[in-house]
């Protein structure tokens, strides 16, 4: 534990709450939700559709504005750490720019941010090599299959360089081969970068495989009902997940859910 | 060989031995040139029967000759066998276009070369039949000139045409369009910038776009004088609502996550602008450019009915129509119709260019 506390926090929200206005009275997507989230950390947040996680890392990238409590990410607000660009965020679908090659899809934020043509191609090399798609890089996202394009869309987020990268189901839409395929590529990016992750999921095993603490969400209002830390060790092969341990917390994980869960 | 091909072939071949009896049982006025025609179009149609030769070449060879013997003999009284042949060399045509267009295992240049030269043979067929029929059976040319008579009015009427060409099309068309188009791209951007002008401006245009060009064309006179400024001005009316819902339209056609994406990367209004969102727009920007380069001409043409310096194509259109010069009012059509077809067919090869990865032009590049 010694090593924890001299860690810094990226995230930390206190209370924090949102309600939209809908029709029929208001709807509490978030409600009382605390959360600490340190450097390096790979968080998954798992749980219902409704119960908040995709609402959450919203809020954190600014993308959602909290009604209640309050929220920091790198210590700042979260609007001033996007105009700091203090995090990449993977959306569910690739979301590629047909217009642009893979390349400058990639290079689209370092456009943005104004680098050098000479540091753009060297970081766009970088993050393809990174991702498994070298070679790619003069192609079309439309000429690519599914799973090269959500690759190519971590490699835009990774290209960003920020310490803090925010996935949203990035592999949902995925079928499973591929899935398990860029669930191991991903862990290993995680242990070459050291970068923070908050990945949101709705699938136990990939959360439990994935993460070194697991948020369990419930729905109506969206809250935490449960924070796991896993003490899975650092080096994951896929058979990992038959072991005695990762059953465990796989078991714990949908405790957590079923309880957050009411059938009425 | 389809069942289709077939049928249109034992029709094509069918029609020339019409064609032939005809032409023996009446030799004194057919001669002995529509027995021939009729004897090889008879067996290049029938000849798919039995499967020798099945090139498409030769059926299109078979077409054209028949086609050059009935142009020869083409004068006011044409013996009744040529029809059947008209006939013969229309179905035998058609079989050789369907023959190429269908196979299969063609070189890129050769597939080119056919999708390019389809076209050209179905336009000059129309223009053939359209000869046959008026000088064959005597059409009066008041009512519709044959091709030819218009072509000889069109090279000999060059200077004229040149003139109200520059007139009409470079000067007000295109002027009004050039300023019709881009007022309306500027002002759509405005109106997608300040909400308060969304709401004011969209039925302003909106109302503009209702006027009848009747009622505008003359105060347009009256405001900017005879000349090819009240034209364009015409012209600007008519361009600018097209294109200002269009753009309109194509700025809003962005994705959530794509805004959001650009918003994650704290991206400013331009850059937004610029690399996301007119990209996006410009399908539809290219829609209102092809529909407005055919409404510039439209407009310009029929705003010179009311009032213009004695040169251009509405003028020249106005005038010669009441001197029953038709061959000449068919020479100004053609005159606006390449004009017409070469700028949209310009702005499509521009759109390919620019929007080469809309789901509608992908098969190009894969």
């Amino acid at each position: 534990m010694t090593s924890k506390t001299t860690r810094s926090k990226v995230i930390e929200a206190e209370k924090l709450g949102l309600t939209f206005d809908a029709n029929d009275g208001p709807v509490h997507a978030l409600k009382d939700v605390d959360l600490a989230i340190e450097k390096g950390d790979f968080v998954s947040f798992i749980g219902p559709s409704g119960c908040g996680k995709t609402t959450l890392l919203r809020v954190i990238a600014d993308l959602e504005h909290p009604t209640a409590g309050s929220i920091t990410v790198n210590g700042m607000t979260p609007e001033q750490a996007r105009l700091e660009r203090a995090y990449g965020y993977v959306f569910q679908a690739p979301a590629l720019l047909a217009w642009r090659t893979i390349e400058r899809n990639i290079g689209l934020p370092l456009e943005i941010m104004g680098l050098s043509a000479a540091e753009k191609a060297d970081r766009v090399a970088r993050t393809l090599e990174l991702v498994g798609l070298d070679g790619f890089g003069r192609k079309f996202p439309w000429q690519l299959s599914g799973g090269m394009q959500q690759r190519a869309s971590i490699a835009r987020a990774l290209a960003f360089d920020a310490d803090l990268l925010l996935m949203d189901e990035p592999f949902g839409a995925l079928d499973e081969i591929v899935r398990d395929h860029l669930n191991e590529q991903l862990l290993q990016l995680w242990k070459k970068t050291g970068k923070t992750i908050c990945f949101v999921t709705h699938s136990i095993p990939e959360a439990v495989y994935l993460s070194n603490k697991i948020v369990v969400m419930s729905p109506r209002p969206g809250r935490v009902t449960d924070i796991i830390e896993s003490d899975l060790p650092a080096e994951r092969p896929l058979d990992i997940r038959e072991s005695k341990r990762f059953l465990e917390i796989a078991q714990r994980v949908r405790t957590g859910l079923r309880e957050g869960h009411s059938y009425e | 060989m389809t069942g289709f091909q077939r049928t249109i072939a034992s029709l094509g071949g069918a029609a020339g031995l019409a064609a032939m009896v005809l032409a023996i049982t009446d030799l004194g006025t057919s001669g002995i040139g529509l027995i021939l025609g009729g004897i090889l179009l008879a067996g290049v149609g029938l000849r798919h029967r039995t499967g020798v030769m099945p090139q498409a070449r030769l059926d299109l060879a078979a077409s054209l000759g028949g086609m050059v013997l009935l142009l020869s003999m083409l004068d006011g009284d044409m013996p009744a066998a040529s029809w059947p042949l008209l006939i013969a060399c229309w179905l035998v045509g058609w079989l050789a276009v369907e023959k190429s267009l269908a196979a299969r295992d063609m070189s890129p240049t050769m597939s080119s070369i056919v999708s390019l030269a389809v076209p050209v043979f179905f336009g000059a067929w129309i223009i053939f039949v359209w000869e046959m029929l008026t000088v064959g059976l005597q059409v009066p040319t008041v009512l519709l000139p044959p091709p030819s008579m218009i072509a000889v009015r069109f090279a000999e009427s060059t200077s004229i045409l040149w003139a109200d060409f520059q007139q009409t099309v470079i000067k007000a068309a295109l002027s009004g369009y050039i300023i019709g188009c881009g007022s309306a791209f500027i002002i759509a951007i405005l109106i997608d910038r300040v909400p308060f002008l969304q709401r004011g401006l969209l039925p302003v245009g909106n109302f503009i776009s209702a006027l009848p060009i009747v009622g505008i064309a003359p105060i347009m006179v009256m405001w900017f004088g005879f000349d090819w400024q009240s034209k364009a001005a015409v012209v600007v009316v008519m361009t600018f609502f097209p294109m200002l819902v269009n753009t309109v339209a194509g700025l809003q056609a962005t994705q959530a996550m794509e805004r959001d994406l650009l918003r994650t990367y704290a991206s400013s209004y331009f850059q937004l602008l610029l690399k996301l969102r007119l990209p996006t727009a410009a399908p539809f920007i290219f829609n209102a450019l092809k529909i407005n380069s055919t409404l510039a001409l439209i407009g310009a043409i029929v705003a010179e009915f009311f009032g213009t310096p004695i040169v251009g194509l509405g003028f020249r259109i106005s005038t010669e129509v009441g001197r029953m010069n038709v061959d000449m009012v068919w020479a100004e059509i053609v005159v606006a119709a390449l004009a017409g077809s070469l700028s949209y067919g310009l702005l499509s090869l521009l759109e390919k260019q620019v929007t080469f990865w809309h789901p509608s032009n992908r098969r190009k590049i894969q």
